[in-house]
């Protein structure tokens, strides 16, 4: 999320972003940099030459998750062309054509791209369409009614001629655009595009080399840069060995910042020689004595204390005291590491005059922002060559990177290119917060909830982005997924307790906030269920009957995981059913737990309504995906803190899942004409309780803290 | 005194250090920034290469180590005897997500079909358990090695 100040309007939109809320149109202004190339550029998307080349130009970034295909096809469905005849470009850095319609900035995250770009890259299409086919018409001297548009041509129904798109270039680029509000979209019984699985677009360059990442950028003469950032956040270079630096073959400079130690050489082997040469001092600073007890002592004190309210209906009270079963329970949520596979990394050149940068980000208006504070050049000055992603996962949100590369490359001639070892990665993120929530509930006779209550502790990542949508002390993504359960309980209160860590930052992390709140949402109905002695799916059932999405969901992934059919000796299968990103997902996990307390997860099976859908082969990819990065956290992740320092550091101990752990991931995808909904980040938030509540059905251990310990389930 | 190393059939003189790791000469000395760089640690398989056939981490292998033995990367998969098949099998079942890994991925599977060409499910975990892809792409990945044995 972007660093510079929001108000509370665009906080609004942001806030509508991540909840599903609402969408504003973009504005489909031309491409400057196209105008007067001979080129037609309807709108800041698309441009054909007159060769008929149709370049469509992505507003957002593609990291994995398939959204260069999607885009390209939403806009390829409404211009009447194949998908393969296009070719791709990304966006240049320009907001006032490329801001994402409901986050008002440049910038992808939040399973939102779908959301708001599902109607204006179709209106940018067919705007293209109309002029096409209005051009064409004219030359004939026909009524435009007359033409239809289909694979790069427009014919003549009535006197069977055709004109490729090529050759209507310089007459349709006469034309003025019709107005977006009276353009017709084609209706989904006429899409051809749409809702198939075509191939992705990106894969061929993925499977040869040829595809270039932020971190292959190698602009004419670029050096390259290793970096140590203060390994205690806050903490600063005191000294260093210069002289046993430049000592080693390639070396170049070192170069000290306010928070890092670089070294700049020929090539990665020399400067990460060079800097282990450099036997940095650091001054730590205050957070020199900051550990994850001391954090979580902290945390499970405040939270103790009331917080501010985020919805509270019903008397809660009088449930509790009148139930005939009541339940307490303290669910935790670790610090998460993103450890995308791509390490942070910038290529920058800075020059008296301006700045180039070559970086993968998913956040181009916050980088904007951060060179323009770091070297004090007027923002038109600054150019941002963005790249695809080597995984983004909420880390390429923050900017932080880039801002280090900038602060090294002011003090070098000519451009250089910042690359973090996989321990700088690890030990200098910004981490998804570490969450201490205390749940409550009473239950009726019939072991139904009359009462629920959900108090999250945690740090807030919209005070550090956006203070000013924190005017009731509530932070919206710390209580997504919280509020609004696909459940109806008569009486419900969800409070939100700031606690800010000292020494650690907090962010966005594959899930946001649902990541967090359907584990502990989820889990806990289970112990419900449990209470009521009823089955975890037929009680859900029991609570979602005014929820027929939810229901649908949760009804066809327990029918295809065989629900209810026996399982073998410490093998148990949970359930999780949520409404998230603006889509129904049920998620079945069948684990198996060893007598050592390994778990294994042998099969998980996702039900999904995520409305109209644009690709459903990306849609399977993310649910599959999406299952195995949230089941590595589940399993391996936590980011623990001892003297103010991270404690891990590498893929040793800061383990993926791997090949042989990963149970294979079945998709199942519900037809539904509802608008579309987010898809990357579904299944991370699901698997969570799946997966714990399987260990449950497997072992009658409860799982409240995350990651899985093993020894805790070899004594059950 | 520079080096001497044969990559994908060519000679190529480097002016390094011997202790340098062989994926920084490819990726910033010759420029093929298809091999990529994940951990440092040959923890994760990103940076797997062939050396005279063998999957190996770059990121751990010194130049000086090397001598005479060919070097194969991504670049030149499509020339080695699976290498063409697994490409293919890999953009039909669409296995990348962001990528990043793949090409270690690929190296590590031709490796394996080389030596075994129909691999078992066991057999593909087995070989492959060394690369991390954090997107999750496992389950394409043998799905996609599978294909291209058949």
């Amino acid at each position: 999320m972007a660093t510079s100040n929001f108000n509370r309007r665009e906080f609004l939109k942001i806030s509508a972003a991540f909840t599903g809320g609402l969408v504003v149109n973009l504005p489909l202004g031309k491409d400057a940099i196209a105008a007067g190339s001979g080129d037609f550029v309807p709108n800041a998307f698309i441009r054909i030459d007159r060769k008929g080349l149709v370049t469509l130009v992505m507003p957002q970034v593609e990291m994995g998750q398939g959204i260069y295909t999607a885009q390209a096809m939403l806009l390829a469905e409404e211009l009447e062309v194949a998908l393969e005849d296009v070719k791709l470009e990304a966006a240049p850095l320009n907001e006032a054509l490329y801001a994402h319609p409901m986050l008002r900035r440049q910038m992808t995250g939040g399973s939102t791209s779908i959301r708001a770009f599902w109607k204006p890259l179709r209106i940018a299409g067919a705007t293209a369409r109309i002029m096409l086919i209005e051009a064409a018409a004219k030359q004939w001297g026909v009524d435009p009614k007359t033409c239809r548009a289909e694979d790069g041509f427009v014919f003549n129904e009535t006197n069977s001629k055709k004109l490729a798109y090529g050759e209507l270039v310089d007459a349709a680029a006469t034309l003025t655009p019709p107005a977006p509000e009276g353009i017709t979209l084609k209706s989904p019984e006429k899409f051809r595009l749409l809702g198939t699985p075509a191939k992705r677009l990106d894969t061929p360059g993925k499977v040869n080399g040829s595809l270039k990442y932020g971190i292959d950028a190698a602009p004419a003469g670029v050096k390259i840069a290793a970096i140590a950032v203060s390994p205690v956040l806050g903490g600063k270079p005191r000294s260093v060995d210069e002289k046993a630096v430049l000592a080693v073959k390639g070396v170049h400079k070192i170069i000290l910042t306010d928070s890092a130690v670089a070294v700049v050489a020929d090539h990665t082997g020399a400067a990460k020689k060079g800097l282990e040469a450099a036997a940095i001092v650091w001054d730590n600073g205050e957070n020199a004595s900051v550990s994850s007890a001391d954090i979580i002592t902290h945390l499970d004190e405040q939270s103790r204390q009331p917080g501010a309210v985020a919805r509270s209906e019903g008397d809660v009270d009088k449930g509790l005291a009148g139930a005939s079963q009541r339940l307490e329970a303290v669910y935790q949520l670790p610090f998460l590491a993103h450890s995308t596979m791509e390490p942070m990394n910038c290529t920058v050149h800075v020059r008296k005059d301006g700045c180039e940068l070559w970086v993968g980000t998913q956040n181009l208006s916050a980088a904007k922002v951060g060179v323009v504070t770091a070297t004090g050049l007027p923002p038109e000055k600054v150019v941002i060559n963005n790249h695809i992603v080597g995984g983004g996962f909420g880390r390429r949100l923050e900017v932080d990177g880039i801002i280090h590369a900038v602060k090294v490359a002011m003090q070098v001639d000519g451009p250089v290119k910042v690359i973090w070892s996989r321990e700088e990665d690890i030990q200098h993120g910004y981490y998804r917060p570490y969450y201490y929530d205390r749940m409550s509930a009473g239950l009726d006779a019939d072991g139904n909830p009359i009462a629920w209550t959900h108090r999250v502790a945690g740090s807030s990542i919209y005070a550090r982005i956006a203070p000013a949508a924190m005017a009731n002390g509530v932070d919206p993504d710390g209580v997504e997924g919280a509020v609004h359960p696909p459940y109806k309980f008569p009486a419900m209160h969800v409070e939100f307790k700031q606690v800010e860590p000292q020494g650690v930052l907090t962010s966005w992390w594959r899930g946001v906030g649902p990541t967090h709140n359907i584990f502990m949402v989820e889990s806990f109905i289970d112990e419900l269920a449990a209470a009521a002695k009823a089955d975890p799916v037929a009680y859900r059932k029991r609570l979602l009957t005014e929820n027929p999405r939810a229901l649908k969901v949760l009804e066809v992934a327990a029918e295809k995981a065989d629900w209810g059919k026996p399982v073998g000796p410490r093998q148990g299968r949970g359930v999780a059913v949520q409404f998230a990103f603006g889509s129904y997902f049920a998620m079945i996990a069948d684990v198996t737990v060893g007598t050592d307390g390994a778990v294994r997860v042998t099969r998980i099976v996702g039900a999904v309504d995520c409305g109209l859908t644009v690709n459903p082969n990306t849609i399977a990819a993310q649910i599959e995906g999406g299952a195995i990065y949230g089941l590595t956290a589940a399993l391996y992740g936590a980011i623990t803190f001892k003297d103010g320092r991270v404690e891990q550091s590498n893929f040793d101990n800061y383990q993926a899942l791997r090949i042989e752990e990963a149970p294979h991931v079945e998709t199942h995808i519900i037809p539904s004409a509802e608008p579309p909904g987010g898809i990357g980040e579904v299944s991370t938030s699901a698997v969570f309780p799946a997966v714990t509540n399987a260990i449950f059905a497997a072992t009658g251990y409860r799982v409240r803290t995350l990651p899985v310990n093993a020894r805790d389930l070899q004594k059950v | 005194m520079p080096s001497s190393i044969k990559v994908n059939g060519q000679t190529h003189l480097v002016d390094a250090d011997e202790d340098t790791p062989l994926l920084w000469v490819l990726r910033d000395i010759l420029g093929m920034t298809g091999t990529k760089f994940g951990c440092g640690q040959a923890l994760c398989g990103a940076c797997t290469v062939h050396i005279d056939g063998v999957a190996t981490r770059s990121c751990v292998t010194t130049i000086e180590t090397i001598g005479e033995s060919e070097v194969t990367t991504i670049e030149a998969l499509h020339t080695m005897e699976h290498g063409k098949r697994l490409q293919d099998a890999w953009v039909e079942l669409e296995v990348p997500q962001c990528g990043y890994c793949q090409s270690g991925q690929l190296m590590s599977a031709a490796a394996l079909l080389a030596e075994t060409p129909k691999p078992t499910n066991a057999d593909i975990d087995g070989a492959m358990s060394g690369n991390i892809c954090r997107c999750g792409t496992y389950q394409r990945i043998r799905a996609a090695i599978q294909r291209a044995s058949a």
